[in-house]
Parts: C-alpha cells; structure tokens; sequence
C-alpha cells in the first residue's frame, strides 16, 4: 500500500480505529517500563542529585516539541505538494498537542533550573529557542482560528509551518550566538555524549514512550477532525435543502 | 528518596500529568461530541453525497 | 521589466500621496523613542547603552504595524486578481511591493534613526554603526513581514495577527542587528561579525520572503 491509498478518510477512520488499541497498550507498557527504570533503577547524578529525575520527562517533551514541529511540516508539504486530504487534518491536528508538550518542556526545564540556577528562568540558549518554538505554535494555531474557510486556513498554515522550519535552525543558530555573548558560561549541560547508559537507557524508553502518547493524541484528534469536517458537510447539505 | 528537591520533582512531574490528562479529557470528549452529532445528523436522515451515490443516487 | 518598474512607481505615488501614511512609520517610531525614557527613567548613561536595542525595537514595530495594508489594499480594489491572472512572476511582484514599501517607510526610519539616537545620548560611533545596521537589517524586516502580510491578506483585522507571525521570524535579524551596533562600540566581539551576517540574513529574507508571499497570495485567492 502505498501513502496515497490512507488518503480516503474512511478507510483512515477503520484503520486507524483498529490500530489505536494496540498503540495504546504499547504506550501503557513502555510508560510503566520507563517509570519503573527511572525511580527505582536509575542512580542520582553525582552533581545534580535527586532532581537529574526531571531530565527524564523534560528532555522527552523538548524532543516532542520539534518531533511535532517536523510532522506539521511534513503535513504541510503533503497539504501544499500532493494535496493529500489527511495532510492538512493532520497539521491541524498536531498543533495544539505540539504547543502543551512544548509548554510542558518549558515548564519542566524551569522546574528543574530553579535548584540548579536558583531562579526561574534563565535566558539560556535553550530555554530562549523553545521559547520562541512555543510562540511559533501558539501564532500558528491563532492562524488557523481566524480563517474561517478550512481549506483556506490549511494551506495559509502550511506555508507558515514550512516559513518556520526554514527559519527554525536560523533562529536557534542567532540565539546560541547571542547567549555566548552574553553569558559566557553556561551552568546547564546536558550533556549528550557525556551521559552515562544507565541514565540513557531510561531516557530512550521514556522519549519513545512518550511519541507514542503524541500518536495516540495525534491519531484521536485526526478521528474527530475528520467528523467534525463530515458533520460540517451534512450540515450545509442539511441548510441547502438537498433531501 | 527524592532528596531535598523532592518539590520540583513531584511538580513537574504532577503538571505534567495534568496537562497531559487535560489534553486527553479534551480529546476525548471532543470526539463524543462529535459522534453524537454525527449520530444525530444520521437519524434525521441526512446522508453524505458519497453515501448516496453509494445507495444508487438521490430518492 | 516596465510592468515592475510601473509598478514601482505606482506603489510610491500611493504610499506618498494624501492618506497614503508613509511618514506614518516614523513617526510612530519617533514616539516609542520618546516613551522609553518614561519607562526606564532619565539616566543618560542608561540610555546610551540600551540606545541600539531601542532604535532597533522601534523600527522593528514600525516596520511591522505598517505593512498590514502591503497586499490588502490592493484585495479590495481588486488589483491583487489582476496582478495575479497578469504574466509577470508573482514572486517579483511582491518583491518589488516590498522594495516600494521599504522606500516610502523604511528609508525614512534610517534616516531619522541619527537624530533619534542623539535623544538616546549615544556617541558618533554608535550613531553612524545603528544607522548602518538599521539601513541593511530593515529592508530583511519588510520582506519577512511580507510573508505575514500575505498569509493575512484576507482577515479583516490581520494586524495585530501578523506581528504575532512574523515576530518570532526576527528574531535573528534582531540579534545580529543589536550586536553589531554595539559591537562598533563595546570589546569582546569585531564589528564586521555580526555585520556581515546581519547582511546574509537581509539577502536570505530576500529570496524567502517573495517565494513564500507569493505562495500565501496564490493560496488566499482560490
């Protein structure tokens, strides 16, 4: 099978009811793995202490919020390119999920900087580009509330989203930049190569657990936008009289 | 055994699950809304055109 | 290349005639430099350091308050559909748009950015450097604001929308703006640094801007 033939709404609607059951079971299973690797298995890091825990679903919700951004414009390509019907459902769809875990990634991230930094928020490099991937989500979805025609709405969207994936890596390059600048000495490292297995095995199960409960959200919001588009067909063929 | 931070690791782990099981309840009751409605529309008898079709056009 | 140069021509007459509202942007951005000092109070030194960052905010909100009206005056009269059924590559149309607008009201921000600057306390150097940045920062400003015009060409209050769109895209030229204006005058970093990626930027948007606006207005009308 091929992309193409998922673009028929119903057939979206059947597959997809037959498959969430079994993705939800797998999301279960791997958040009840992750949780026990991580509060019983995991050790306390050595200079952060206990509160290296908040990693574990800080790190996950910063790796959603771009994994969410890249299939918004994926979709969008499919909207503007191949103009697959599901394209633009599944934009619209992944925005607002993007914008709570991006929100989420935010918030853990000064959760977890105000006993490592002593304050709530720090402009650090990091934080600063989420920041403004979060502005991104919430202008996009403002976007598309205030077109009033869905096909039109869709498709001001898309091109917004692929604006902003051209300028994203921009935007993340100007903001390292300008915190070497200001603050020469970055406290929060992270460190990607430098984390130890026993702290990476219960990140890598808590990431994956955690885009299952994306596509268990995305493939449940693309149902009921599919309805709602539907309802909204019967509903005009209802006004015009056409019985 | 969650140390002396154990207040920011329990709030961001307890905002976490409310914002996910918001997101979830909306979901959720998003979609009842919308089966009901469907529902509704079909018990009045409204069909899609491509049901129609399907049922050899128009009565 | 008469069509674009009529159409050059044309966008300059309406922006300079009566209603037309190209001083319009400068003198907004005359008075967010005159409120600043309200807000942070009347310390000269202050002033002075903060001054670029000012000027380059004040442009920034200039450049985008005025370009709501870029395509939308154009929707309404109908000569959007004309200039989209017409031969000449949309892309370039909205380029040379952006070009019109920039002269009728991003020129005049540069210009008066100098004498702003010395309300600001600021020295020579860092006068003729914000000058400088400013005059190849903002034109990027246009066309990046051009693609929010674009998007809400059809909403009848886009406005406050499109600086809600386009202000996180700014965000570098931003930074490199501010950089290099402070950079001609504080240490750690050359001038030319910032400068010359301030200038990169600039070209980017250029390209950027015009595919992506022409691609909204194409969209918007079907």
């Amino acid at each position: 099978m091929r992309l193409i033939d998922y673009a028929n709404p119903t057939r979206f609607l059947s597959l997809s009811a037959a498959l969430l059951p079994w993705i939800v079971g797998v999301t279960v299973v791997l958040f009840a793995v992750g949780f026990y690797l991580v509060f019983f298995v995991a050790p306390a890091d050595y200079q952060q202490g206990e509160t290296v825990k908040i990693m574990y679903i800080h790190v996950p919700f910063s790796w959603l919020s771009m994994f969410c951004y890249m299939t918004m414009a994926a979709s969008a390509l499919g909207t503007l390119v191949w103009r697959h019907p599901l394209a633009d459902v599944s934009a619209k769809c992944a925005a607002p999920i993007g914008a709570a875990f991006t929100f989420l990634a935010l918030a853990t991230g000064s959760l977890w900087g105000k006993p490592m930094w002593g304050t709530w928020w720090v402009w650090d490099a990091r934080l600063t580009s989420v920041l403004v991937l979060f502005i991104m989500y919430l202008g996009l979805i403002a976007l598309q509330e205030t077109i009033e025609d869905p096909a039109r709405a869709a498709k001001a969207g898309a091109i917004l989203t692929l604006v902003g994936v051209v300028n994203i890596p921009i935007i993340k390059f100007s903001v390292d930049w300008w915190n070497t600048l200001h603050q020469p000495s970055s406290v929060f490292r992270a460190g990607g190569s430098t984390i130890a297995t026993s702290m990476l095995v219960p990140l890598l199960v808590m990431a994956v657990a955690f885009t299952f409960l994306f596509l268990v959200f995305h493939l449940m919001a693309m149902r009921n936008e599919i309805l709602r588009r539907r309802i909204r067909a019967m509903r005009m063929i209802e006004a015009a009289g056409v019985e | 055994m969650l140390g002396n931070h154990a207040g920011f690791i329990l709030a961001s782990y307890g905002l976490s699950a409310l914002v996910i099981v918001v997101l979830f309840v909306w979901v959720a009751v998003d979609g009842r809304a919308q089966r009901r409605q469907l529902a509704d529309l079909e018990a009045r008898g409204i069909r899609r055109r491509s049901d129609r079709r399907a049922e050899g056009g128009p009565e | 290349m008469s069509a674009l140069t009529s159409l050059f021509v044309r966008e300059m007459r309406l922006a300079t005639r009566v209603g037309g509202g190209a001083l319009m942007g400068a003198l907004f951005f005359l008075i967010v430099v005159t409120v600043v000092p309200f807000g942070v109070g009347p310390d000269l030194n202050l002033l002075a350091r903060i001054g670029p960052a000012i000027l380059w905010i004040g442009a920034l909100l200039a450049t985008l308050l005025s370009l709501d009206r870029l395509f939308q005056a154009d929707r309404d009269d109908g000569g959007l559909d004309l200039v989209l059924m017409g031969e000449t590559p949309l892309e370039l149309v909205v380029l040379v748009k952006c070009l019109a607008h920039w002269t009728a009201t991003g020129l005049p921000l540069v210009i008066a950015s100098p004498l702003l600057a010395i309300f600001m306390n600021m020295e020579p150097v860092a006068i003729g450097a914000t000058t400088l940045t400013l005059l190849v920062g903002t034109p990027a400003l246009t066309f990046v604001g051009a693609i929010g015009a674009a998007l809400t060409v059809s909403l009848r209050r886009g406005g406050l929308l499109l600086a809600i769109l386009v202000l996180p895209l700014t965000v570098p030229v931003m930074i490199f703006g501010v950089s290099a204006a402070t950079a001609a005058v504080q240490e750690p970093v050359p001038f030319a640094t910032p400068f010359t990626i301030l200038a990169a930027l600039g070209l980017f948007a250029m390209v950027l801007g015009p595919i992506a606006g022409a691609a909204a207005l194409r969209h918007a009308g079907d």
